[in-house]
């Protein structure tokens, strides 16, 4: 690898731009294919644009062999985003824990004295409203929205606005009683069962959680499960 | 194709994100600015219960820093000193590992799984 091909895979991912690194595994010969790809690309072997383009949509490394050439296929994808709706005492615990598994948070609260750069130091901070803020942003498959707030003024435009999206992952911290008035207030807002099945409530998996520090713990436990596909992130039908 | 890019190491890469293989780009970068040789390992190929998925990745200087890994910690070592003999001829290396017996602790993963690191220099270029 040269110096200036590192530099373009660390600024691609800064960037937040998709990026495969294609490596011959003969003789180390490489390729970075930074998204979109296959622009200027037109030198390289279309099949190995294709299995590029096939390993960036599908989100999997892999060796591909072309034409009796191994291949080495490294995906590059932005990391899955973590979008917190209150700037409490949870959401200090649970920022910095998060971006420990990899995840890309911000922190959204347009109350003073909230979201300040002495209680979220380094971490993005969106003084606005919610579904502005959600607005701005876009949530996107690669997204977790989770209300965190208990002010339905701040939690419930987001949650509206995460349930109509493709997040991979919609939750709300607050007690079972307080879970149920917030999907009724959901129901009214439109949503249809399907969507509100989606909503993680109360969120984080039962851990028994004493405080913001283990309550942080099980939200970021449930984001991995569901993240990975385990059996655990999966709820059975709220009641 | 990557030319006209400057090696853009800067305080971008520090954000949210702390997951691999974020860690050694950066300290690779860091270390080559820094005039110190370095290798990057990367797993391409998993079977069985192999901790470090696909594509993760351990950077190695040419003083014996390392950052990342490419399993739990049971191969590190070889893949160092092939880091090692990567950057002393500059030519690539592919590495296979698996467990054979109880007692290859010392080249196996304990875990049983298998893996395959590709080994490459940081050109001086």
């Amino acid at each position: 690898m040269t110096p200036a091909l590192l530099g373009a895979l660390i600024e691609a991912r800064a960037h937040r731009r998709p990026a495969v690194l294609a490596t011959r595994l003969a003789d180390g010969s490489q390729h970075l294919l930074v998204e979109p790809v296959g622009r200027g690309m037109v030198e390289m072997d279309p099949r190995l644009l294709d299995a590029a383009r096939t390993a960036v949509r599908t989100d999997r490394s892999g060796t591909v062999m072309l034409a009796d050439e191994e291949w080495f296929l490294q995906v590059h994808l932005p990391a899955p985003r973590l979008l917190l709706v209150g700037a409490v005492h949870v959401a200090q615990a649970l920022a910095p824990l998060a971006g420990a598994v990899g995840l890309a948070v911000s922190v959204i609260d347009p109350r003073q004295g909230f979201a300040t750069e002495e209680r979220f130091p380094g971490i993005p901070l969106l003084r606005s409203w919610p579904d502005e803020a959600l607005a701005t942003l876009g949530i996107d498959s690669r997204t977790a929205v989770v209300t965190l707030s208990h002010e339905a003024r701040l939690d419930d435009p987001a949650l509206d606005a995460a349930l109509a999206s493709e997040a991979f992952y919609v939750g709300a911290l607050g007690s079972r009683k307080t879970q149920a008035a917030r999907r009724e207030r959901l129901r009214a807002m439109g949503h249809g069962e399907a969507a509100i099945a989606r909503l993680h409530g109360p969120v984080g998996l039962a851990i028994g959680a004493v405080g913001p520090q283990e309550i942080a713990l099980s939200i970021v436990s449930e984001l991995v499960a569901v993240r990975r596909g385990a059996a655990l992130g999966t709820r059975l039908p709220a009641p | 194709m990557s030319s006209g890019i400057e090696p853009a190491f800067a305080a971008g890469t520090r954000a949210a994100s702390a997951a691999a293989p974020d860690d050694a780009l950066a300290y690779a970068m860091r270390w080559h600015a820094g005039g110190d040789a370095v290798a990057l390992a990367t797993v391409t190929e998993t079977w069985g219960s192999a901790p470090c998925p696909v594509g993760s990745m351990m950077a190695v200087s040419g003083s014996g820093r390392i950052e990342g890994s490419v399993s739990g910690g049971c191969v590190e070592a070889a893949v160092v000193q092939a880091a090692q003999d990567a950057i002393a001829d500059g030519a690539p290396r592919r590495l296979s590992f698996a467990v054979s017996d109880g007692s290859a602790w010392s080249v196996g993963l304990a875990c049983g799984g298998t893996i395959k690191v590709f080994v490459e220099a940081l050109q001086l270029a």
